[in-house]
């Protein structure tokens, strides 16, 4: 297992100009190495449907790299969107998969069949170009640059290390950080994108 | 009004409808009823379709693309849109964002006993969201689509257009 720390610390080096979406308990270190906030998207609002909303920035902005951070407690949820994506083939989507077999925010519960799921498998299966898993540093390292040269839809599974909360949900610590809308609107101005809703 | 006096509802006045309104994108899970509407919305050029696996994505989708600057439309039937429940909150009414749903009323019937339970749920589920909705049952209500979207673009909340020919089906 890797920590989810590491995996963002490695992949920011290889982000270039990537639209990036993390979301959960993992997801949450995006912002300690990202060096583009006006490029990072909150897509988060009802669990198990942050992929299909990142599905819908890909096939909206063809042009951008958009990358997610999803967690396997939300894909559980909706697993049909593995289809929904391969009959798109958004060749610009990268739907990385932090798994880290439990809901973390909950206590650390299992999620079912935690240890003896193969998402990589079940994304391949479901139609995207490729798919790749990852349960040591080094070797993510060494192939996520090359990954993200690759035509998507790309799934790349990463098992990391759980970090459980157990504390009540109003003691715990929340660092200030943008909220959906704002994220929007950062990145609608960076994008120059007003809405054509007429 | 009778059935007979009624000009049954033409696939071809929903397409019109959301090209006169700028929609880019149809999300939807096709049915049986809606099949030729489907097979008219792959034609048009200007408009592209997403299949979905299940209704609860169309909504957040839809976010993804109104980010994006897109028009997007979620097309489902009131049973998935009642399975949608927490997308169409999170997703759609907390976004801030004006969209319009086209939902396909099945078991709705105007003459006597609504017998199918999905039909029976419908209305009271777009009050307890506190979703407007337009029903359309034949072709001259097609308008309402466009009333639809003025309500949305100036809500900035979803919309949903009731269609209420489900036996008809978009039948040619």
């Amino acid at each position: 297992m890797i920590s989810a720390a590491d995996v963002f610390r490695v992949f920011q080096t290889h982000r270039g100009n990537a639209i990036v979406i993390a979301t959960g308990t993992s997801g949450r270190h995006w912002r300690d190495f990202t060096t583009n906030e006006k490029r990072d998207l909150t897509m988060g609002g009802a669990m198990g449907q942050t992929t299909a909303a990142a599905l819908g920035v890909a096939l909206g902005l063809p042009n951008e790299q958009v990358v997610l951070f999803d967690a396997e407690g939300a894909l559980l949820m909706n697993l049909g969107i593995l289809a929904t994506t391969a009959g798109k083939q958004p060749k610009n989507f990268y739907h990385f998969l932090l798994d880290n077999e439990c809901y973390a925010t909950t206590g650390g519960q299992p999620v079912p069949n935690a240890k003896n799921i193969n998402y990589a498998g079940m994304a391949k299966e479901a139609g995207y170009a490729a798919a790749y898993s990852f349960d040591d540093l080094e070797t993510f390292g060494a192939q996520v640059g090359n990954i993200l040269n690759e035509k998507g839809p790309v799934f790349v599974a990463i098992k990391v290390i759980p970090e459980v909360e157990n504390e009540p949900i109003g003691r715990r610590q929340r660092r200030p950080t943008r909220n959906r809308a704002e994220t929007i609107r950062d990145l609608q101005a960076e994008l120059g994108i007003t809405t054509t809703y007429k | 009004m009778s059935e007979e006096q009624a000009a049954i509802l033409r696939p071809e006045t929903l397409v019109e409808e959301f090209k006169k309104n700028g929609v880019t994108h149809i999300i939807t899970i096709p049915d049986s009823e809606t099949n030729y509407l489907y097979e008219l919305m792959k034609e048009q050029p200007w408009l592209d379709v997403i299949p979905t696996s299940r209704e609860g994505e169309t909504f957040a989708i839809a976010l993804g693309l109104l980010v994006s600057g897109k028009v997007p439309v979620c097309l489902i039937q009131n049973t998935g849109m009642m399975e949608s429940g927490d997308s169409i909150r999170g997703m759609a009414l907390d976004s801030g964002f004006p969209l319009v749903m086209v939902v396909g009323y099945r078991g709705w019937t105007r003459h006597g006993v609504i017998t199918d339970s999905a039909a029976r749920y419908t209305e009271p589920f777009l009050n307890a969201f506190r979703i407007n909705y337009y029903l359309v049952e034949t072709n001259e209500d097609g308008k309402r689509i466009s009333t639809a979207f003025e309500e949305a673009r100036a809500t900035k909340r979803p919309v949903a257009v009731l269609i209420g020919d489900e036996y008809h089906g978009f039948n040619r």
